[in-house]
């Protein structure tokens, strides 16, 4: 079991969204995040889907994501270089005590903060997987008392170096 | 021109060439109904919207074109998902339209709505709610066009009321361009001659054919190569007809009820030719075992068959029509020089051995009726020349094993869903295909009652379709399961409480016949067959007879039980 970027770009047509989702759920395959928005081009929207499963099931998702009448193309980006990014509003416990040092890792993680009250501050935070994950340990242990996240979002690297 | 959506739909449809729709009415499609007498395509009325979905189903399996059906919102909608599924699950160009309610009510749980859209999306190719009448007459396009091409299967177009009611000007577009579909259809060059050396490597060569050949109408080039070049053939159920039934080299069907031939040919041969067939579980048995000593090629125009549930070696996606034309166009240069015959012949002639030690058969050993000897007698009198369509179980089994199905289109059957019902109303639809053919239902005293209510479209429509009841009291094919791996547990199979199936034929105006003694088979079908319409022949046939051989789900396809 691996997580699986997939890239999918599709015809902006109503049910669009229930017929890609339609599929991993009738399969019983799990979707992690899913991140639906237009693209440049009109009438066609780009999801991004972060699915959980073995790489002979994913093949399978691809390939009937591919014969879905909407769908545009389908990309895998695990196997590719791709840059991803999630965004993430962290509303944190920031009595006086403890501001000084949120603000500190605030800074470190070069995360902006977005609203302030007596007692709580609202992060949003931008980055990849590993990113996200560091900061939310980070919080933690003053009490993250809401989270909102996107999702992924990824797109391929335009080089792809031989490392 | 301008017309209202009602009389779009219709104009798309005559220009689509439709000749016929299977249909019921109800508030949501009155419009609709409202034109059809003005229109020149046909309408059939059922008696219930799965009998109208599985004979515009049967009408498109019998033809090769894209059946039509027609039902209101809400109940007439849902009453046609089984036969969706049915469509869908053997890639049968079907198009649904169903009533929806008007557009200011959609969503808020208006009288006799549903959101059939939603419903059927996992069993549809593809669907559409019309939602401006704009759109109308393109997506009508696009239906058939769906429906029709890649793999084929139903598409569903959903009509509120308020578009069948709204005026515009009617134009009907030439051509179809989708740039999210694009159906692949030829064939790679380069993958068809490594199959081509593939096969001159072979000396254990096997055509395993399915569904596909048909559908594509390939049915020709597949009987050329397996003919000329001296391969065995094995089909799926579904490619039944495809090349023909009575022809040495042909195995019959292989999986859990195929032929003892088939399924050692598939354990032993070294190249296994699959073409427009998917490696179902009932054909592959235990999937490890499938095959073992096999280099795989996989002809299929759908990617997501292929590497599904057996891995293969040279993967080729294409439509087989075109797929099939070239490796007959590459190995037809060969034929001076490469002796296929002879390269083939012990192969061949070890295949032989096996269809010769096993043979299809059955113990003819009492004084009841055999349902075997009944399919038997059936292939006699028509020689091979009817259409058959089945129903679902032990029926259907005989059915595929004791007639010989000699061209594609005349086994109509449900293969991928195994829909109890599914064959009356499917032989109705064939039967308006072709008036002077003869279309039997062979079937089994559980199944037929699921859509008997369609006698009456029978009898109305003067569609003289024959039905052929194995009546074993049982709802068999449960109990054989009991018996085997169930301690002969009959819970809930026992159907001997029965309507008198003659009275019942009567009723509706057809004709009926009970049979109870073997000496009258003959005869009496030979008398149903002569009479010009519906009939019942109701045959009392051994209650405990099963179907042989047979691989128990899960075992490798050489564990087989004969008879
Ligand atoms: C709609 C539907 N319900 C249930 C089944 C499960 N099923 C498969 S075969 C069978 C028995 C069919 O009995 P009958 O029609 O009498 O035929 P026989 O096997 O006796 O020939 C049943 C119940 C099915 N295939 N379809």
């Amino acid at each position: 079991m691996s997580k699986h970027t997939l890239s999918v770009m599709v015809e902006n047509e109503p049910g669009v969204l229930s017929r890609v989702a339609g599929l991993f759920s009738g399969r019983g395959f799990n979707i992690y995040s899913l991140n639906v928005a237009p693209t440049l081009e009109k009438g066609v929207s780009l999801m991004t889907i972060v699915a959980e499963g073995d790489d002979g099931i994913v093949e399978q998702i691809v390939k009937q994501l591919r014969k879905l009448v909407p769908t545009i193309k389908v990309k895998d980006l695990t196997e590719l270089q791709s840059v991803e990014r999630e965004m993430v509003l962290l509303k944190v416990n920031a009595e006086d005590s403890k501001r000084a040092e949120i603000l500190r890792i605030v800074d470190i993680f070069r995360c902006k903060v977005v609203d302030v009250s007596v007692d709580e501050l609202t992060i949003e935070v931008t980055g990849d997987q590993g990113k996200i994950g560091a900061i939310i340990n980070l919080l933690n242990r003053f009490g993250i008392k809401e989270i909102a996240r996107t999702g992924n979002v990824a797109m391929r690297r335009s080089m792809q170096i031989e490392l | 021109m301008k017309l209202t959506g009602a009389q779009i739909l219709l104009k798309c449809l005559e220009e689509e060439g439709v000749d016929v729709m299977f249909g019921f009415p109800g508030g949501a499609v009155i419009d609709i109904y409202d034109e059809i007498p003005n229109s020149s395509v046909e309408h059939i009325l059922v008696r219930h919207e799965q009998g109208a979905i599985h004979a515009a189903d049967g009408y498109a399996r019998a033809t090769g074109r894209v059946g039509v059906c027609l039902v209101t919102s809400g109940p007439g909608a849902t009453n046609t998902v089984t036969g969706i599924a049915t469509a869908y699950a053997d890639s049968i160009p079907v198009v649904i339209f169903t009533g929806q309610v008007p557009r200011a009510l959609i969503g808020n749980d208006a009288f006799q709505e549903v959101d059939i859209v939603g419903i059927t999306r996992p069993c549809t190719k593809h669907n559409y709610l019309v939602q401006d009448i704009k759109d109308l007459a393109r997506t009508v396009k696009q239906a058939f066009y769906l429906a029709r091409s890649g793999r084929p299967g139903p598409v569903l177009v959903d009509l509120p009321k308020d578009i069948q009611q709204q005026v515009t000007e009617f134009e009907y577009p030439d051509s179809v361009s989708m740039r999210s579909y694009k159906p692949t259809r030829k064939p790679h060059i380069g993958q068809i001659r490594k199959v081509v050396k593939l096969l001159k490597k072979a000396k254990r060569p096997l055509i395993y054919s399915g569904g596909g050949v048909i559908t594509s109408g390939s049915h020709e080039d597949l009987t050329w190569l397996g003919q000329t070049l001296r391969i065995p053939v094995t089909s799926t159920l579904m490619g039944l007809g495809a090349f023909p039934g009575d022809d040495e080299l042909f195995l019959g069907m292989l999986g859990m009820h195929g032929t003892y031939a088939a399924n050692m040919a598939v354990n032993n041969c070294d190249l296994l030719l699959a073409v427009g067939a998917r490696f179902d579980d009932r054909v592959t048995g235990k999937v490890d075992t499938f095959a073992p000593n096999a280099t795989i090629v996989h002809i299929d125009v759908d990617p997501t068959s292929i590497q599904k549930n057996v891995s293969v070696h040279v993967p080729l996606v294409a439509d087989c029509k075109p797929a099939l034309a070239s490796l007959k166009a590459e190995t037809e240069g060969t034929l001076d020089e490469f002796d296929w015959a002879a390269d083939h012949k012990p192969w061949v002639e070890m295949v032989q051995g096996w269809a010769k030690e096993h043979p299809l058969t059955y113990k003819d050993d009492s004084e009841n009726i055999k349902p075997q000897f009944v399919v038997e007698k059936i292939y006699e009198i028509t020689k091979g020349d009817a259409i058959i369509a089945t129903e679902v179980g032990q029926n259907q089994m005989w059915a595929a094993q004791f007639y010989k199905y000699a061209r594609p289109n005349t086994l109509l059957t449900s293969g991928g869903l195994g829909t109890m019902g599914y064959g009356f109303p499917a032989a109705l639809g064939a039967q308006r295909a072709f008036p002077d053919k003869l279309v039997l239902d062979i079937a089994g005293d559980g199944s037929i009652q699921m859509c008997i209510q369609e006698m009456m479209t029978a009898v109305c429509n003067k569609l003289p379709v024959k039905i052929i009841i194995l009546n074993n009291g049982y709802l068999g094919m449960v109990r054989q399961w009991q018996e085997l791996f169930y301690d002969k547990n009959y819970c809930a199979t026992c159907m001997d409480a029965q309507p008198d199936f003659v009275k019942l034929a009567e009723a509706y105006g057809a004709a009926g016949y009970r049979v109870t003694e073997k000496k009258d088979v003959e005869k009496t079908l030979r008398e149903a067959f002569a009479v010009d319409k519906p009939v019942i022949v109701d045959i009392r046939v051994e209650k405990e007879e099963n179907v042989y051989p047979m691989v128990p789900a899960g075992a490798s396809l050489t564990e087989m039980l004969l008879v």
